[in-house]
């Protein structure tokens, strides 16, 4: 055998593994999509939206409770987490930028990305919910968040470090303080990175189930008390999963398909935005 | 024909944060009212000459200067300058076109909002100045409320002329503002100095030696971070006292 031809076969064979691996690791995405898409069409009904929870073992019944519940702690984990996130990116990019504390604070971020989130729900449970006594929705959004503060925080920096030095020396020129050409000048021009990352960090919290599991806990009945158990799809799909009855296995589906779609678009329109700004 | 002098150097020293003495016993008077040019080779120090005027190099820790640089009766140089006051007295246009990532209205306006103003008839009013000033009105009347971004680089460097004259200083310092440019776009801006000076006082720091000698009215030749000719422009380019100068214009270096 030549050698060229010894190189075309192990081009060949380089070639079949990977594709190979590649269409494994599409295969079971594809396979979980599919099923949930199946399973949860078939379950999905006007009902699941309007109506609360049957007691166990009754037919019927809906999860308005967990819809309403889980757009809560998301909000509310929006509204801590972007702000300190949006302003930690901040102090990074431009207040401390080129400073130790700069590089610190970015890598220990880095780091708290990868925290599992489990560990924040532990975490959440021992500093709010046992001094407080009883799990509530707040506790929640307080894990939420800090799983979004790195994500937020981090985008910020980079989207703020991509803005040319010289658009901020321009607004300098004119007589702006610091604050003015940050808020004015560099937000706008990092605007649509920033926003982005925010709808990929609600995306990346949205389909969370461990953190709440131990603050925020479930609740059957229709809350909107943050002081209180709220319920929410991810912990409802938990529960309901691992439950006897067909008709909380049905609902489950139909909660997965739900959020599955939900966070589905929230990246996607996070993809169009990006696309959109670098057309 | 009497002549103010706007600014009046004296002995200045500019250390940049790394210690590098970038400009060296620097003395020179800057007349009202008329086109300033520095000239030199690359790394002479005309940039860092150009950017202590407006203290530009206080964004950056560390730098340091010594001496004074006298406008009107104050030396700017002076730790207890308002930094916001001077920069909206002495304004500044940079190599490269800087529009803010907004309207072409939103950045004249930009300035304007700075110093307080906020009546949209008023904000108009100046705009529509400021843009004629800079000859672009003509241009971009019909699409005030257009990107920025979307006109192109000659007009850009013209709004941003204009969005430094909204605000009326009374000094301009030009950062090569031509050299990012198309030869009609810089004979615009050409054009555009020797009608501005006759309300403000023009610095500019050009690359290009035949700019300097149609535009300007005095020219200080830098070199090494020190001064090594300054005289009215005719006299510079004609009949130089000094031997460097006179190897630089007639274009034997640099």
């Amino acid at each position: 055998m030549t050698r060229e031809q010894t190189r075309k076969i192990e081009g060949f064979i380089a070639l079949l593994l990977s594709t190979l691996a590649a269409l494994l690791g599409l295969f079971w995405l594809v396979f979980i999509l599919g099923d949930v898409l199946v399973h949860g069409i078939k379950a999905l009904n006007l009902g699941l939206f309007v109506n609360d929870p049957t007691p166990p073992g009754v037919e019927g019944g809906g999860l308005r409770n967990a819809f309403v519940g889980q757009l809560l702690i998301t909000v509310c984990a929006t509204l801590i987490g972007v702000p300190v996130g949006v302003l930690g990116g901040t102090f990074l990019a431009e207040y401390a930028r080129g400073r130790k504390i700069a590089r610190l604070i970015s890598i220990l971020a880095d780091i708290m990305v990868s925290v599992p989130s489990i560990v924040i729900g532990t975490f959440i449970y021992a500093i709010i919910v046992r001094p407080v006594g009883h799990f509530n929705g707040w506790a929640g959004a307080v894990a939420l968040s800090i799983i979004m503060i790195p994500v937020v925080l981090r985008t910020t920096e980079d989207m703020l470090s991509l803005v040319p030095w010289t658009l901020r020396e321009a607004a300098f020129a004119l007589g702006a303080p610091y604050y003015k050409v940050i808020t004015q000048v560099v937000y706008r021009g990092a605007a649509t990175g920033i926003l982005t990352g925010i709808l990929l960090s609600i995306a990346r919290v949205a389909g969370e189930t461990a953190p709440l599991l131990f603050t925020s806990f479930n609740n059957s009945f229709f809350s909107v008390d943050m002081n209180q158990p709220v319920a929410s799809l991810t912990v409802t799909i938990f529960q309901y999963a691992m439950g006897p009855y067909d008709n909380w296995h049905e609902q489950a589906w139909a909660a997965s398909f739900v959020i599955t779609i939900f966070i589905l678009l929230l990246t996607l329109t996070g993809r169009l935005i990006i696309k959109w700004r670098y057309k | 024909m009497l002549e103010q002098i706007e600014l009046r150097v004296k002995g200045l020293n500019f250390y940049y944060s790394g210690g590098i003495h970038a400009l060296k016993q620097i003395s020179l008077q800057v007349h009202s009212k008329q086109v300033t040019a520095l000239i030199g080779p690359s790394g002479c120090g005309k940039t860092t000459l150009l950017r202590c005027f407006n203290r530009m190099h206080d964004l950056y820790p560390g730098n340091r200067y010594e001496g004074e640089i006298h406008f009107v009766k104050d030396n700017i140089l002076s730790p207890d300058t308002d930094l916001i006051s001077l920069r909206s007295r002495i304004g500044m246009v940079f190599q490269k076109p800087t529009p803010f990532p907004m309207s072409i209205f939103d950045n004249i306006a930009y300035g304007l909002k700075l110093k307080g103003i906020t009546r949209r008839t008023e904000l108009s009013e100046k705009v529509e100045q400021a843009l004629k000033h800079s000859a672009l009105w003509d241009e971009v009347k019909d699409k005030l409320n257009a990107s920025a971004y979307e006109l192109s680089g000659g007009q850009q460097q013209r709004l941003v002329i204009a969005r430094a004259l909204a605000v009326n200083p009374e000094v301009l310092l030009f950062d090569e503002p031509t050299s990012a440019l198309d030869p009609i776009s810089t004979a615009k801006i050409e054009e555009l100095t020797e009608t501005l000076k006759k309300e403000v006082t023009i610095i500019i720091v050009t690359h290009n030696m035949q700019q300097a000698a149609r535009i300007s009215d005095w020219t200080g030749f830098l070199m090494l971070g020190e001064l090594i000719e300054y005289d009215r422009t005719d006299k510079i380019f004609t009949a130089p006292s000094e031997k460097l100068t006179e190897d630089y214009v007639t274009g034997r270096f640099g």
